[in-house]
């Protein structure tokens, strides 16, 4: 089996970055992903990336790629890194479908996935009328009914893609206010499209085939609402579990330094799976940049003897 | 030839994927924006149980998501 010298796992903006880097400078590496853009993919307006002053999530991820399809990159897409562990020196990734590689080094740069209800039958409905991304799933909810569950400027970004499209949205917020930016919920408000619930817990989805309604307990008191879409905008979690052995923070964000370096020798992290400040596309490219110029230093570092197994 | 209907909205990053991969591989498709044939939408929809895009009909075989292995596999690419 051959040994790269680096495995990335992840192909967002940090990535997609490392990627650019270490091909810049002839590693010889391979890239293991869900996708190409991850969560950028997902961003409806990006306002706040330098040279661009406005484009959607999908049109910058378009421009990543075609950045990364200059460089000839081993890109296995689709797969998704289950483990991540070390022997000796060399690291073992397994993805799912038990396949196994090796390198001298990783990236963990896998992003974040949204957080989940966690009630019962959660499940069952994803993509059933259960939706976790407006930008992808609005669209299909015209002149429905439909629920949006959070508070903040994600919940109120689904609010508003939604005002344009669906016929009446239940906003239903645990908080006592909505904490989202006062100008996103004036829009909200105004559309006359919006009912918000304020203290209310999301208790059950139903449905049969399809979701046709969910049940909340707002201030105390049950509430079953009609909705064909259930939107759920409650933030987001690290997409971590592949290296257990890493130090993390509580919530699973992966511990890094500033030259992106984790607890484990070899093991790099980059954007928004790790603790670095500012969950930013931005951020995530210069993480991303950091990451692959660390790896570099660290094989440079080590003989050749150092990894044999 | 196979017939190749894409389900999809004009927005769904998914969707542009998979009609770019299409190009490459020049396959002919037709395409239903979910979002104008409401009627197709709602069809497509109950066949499927899914209520998500793309969806991709070749010849009589249904595939949810931009699922590369298993359109190819039916495309035979």
């Amino acid at each position: 089996m051959s040994m790269y010298d680096s495995i990335i796992l992840g192909a967002g903006p940090a990535g997609i970055t490392a990627s650019i880097y270490a091909a810049r400078k002839k590693m010889n590496f391979l890239v293991l992903t869900e996708n190409i853009g991850g969560q950028t993919l997902w961003s409806a307006d990006v306002e706040n990336y330098t040279g661009y002053q406005m484009l959607t999530g999908p049109e910058l991820t378009e421009r990543f790629k075609d950045h990364l399809d200059n460089y000839d990159i081993n890109v296995i897409e689709g797969v998704k890194a289950e483990k991540v562990e070390k022997k000796r020196n060399v690291f073992e990734v397994t993805i799912k479908s038990g396949e196994v590689y090796k390198a001298k080094t990783v990236i963990v740069a896998t992003g974040r996935i949204p957080r989940r209800l966690g009630i019962k039958g959660e499940g069952k409905y994803v993509g059933k009328g259960l939706a976790y991304c407006a930008t992808c799933d609005a669209p299909l909810y015209a002149d429905a009914e439909v629920a949006v569950v959070g508070g903040g400027n994600s919940a109120l970004d689904a609010t508003l893609q939604l005002v344009k499209i669906a016929k009446k949205i239940h906003l239903i917020d645990r908080a006592p206010s909505l904490i989202a930016d006062d100008l996103m919920v004036e829009k909200a408000l105004q559309s006359g499209k919006v009912t918000v619930y304020n203290n209310a817990q999301v208790k059950e989805i139903q449905g049969d085939q399809f979701v046709s309604g969910i049940v909340i307990d707002a201030d105390g008191k049950e509430k079953k609402i009609p909705v064909e879409g259930i939107f759920v905008e409650i933030g987001s979690i690290p997409a971590s579990q592949m290296v257990p052995d890493v130090k993390k923070e509580k919530n699973g964000e992966v511990f890094v330094d500033c030259s992106c370096r984790t607890s484990v020798s070899g093991i790099y992290g980059a954007g928004a799976v790790t603790t670095v400040i500012a969950k930013q596309i931005i951020v995530a490219c210069g993480e991303g940049a950091k990451a692959a110029l660390s790896v570099f230093d660290y094989i440079n570092t080590h003989k050749d003897s150092d990894f044999e197994e | 030839m196979k017939k190749v209907v894409v389900y999809s909205t004009p927005t769904c990053p998914f969707c542009k994927n998979l009609k770019k991969y299409l190009d490459e591989k020049e396959v002919s498709y037709e395409v239903v924006d979910v979002t104008k044939e409401r009627d197709k939408a709602k069809e497509v929809f109950q066949k499927t149980g899914h209520r998500s895009v793309p969806i991709t009909l070749i010849d009589d075989e249904y595939v949810v998501g931009f699922k590369k292995d298993r359109i190819n596999e039916l495309l035979g690419l």
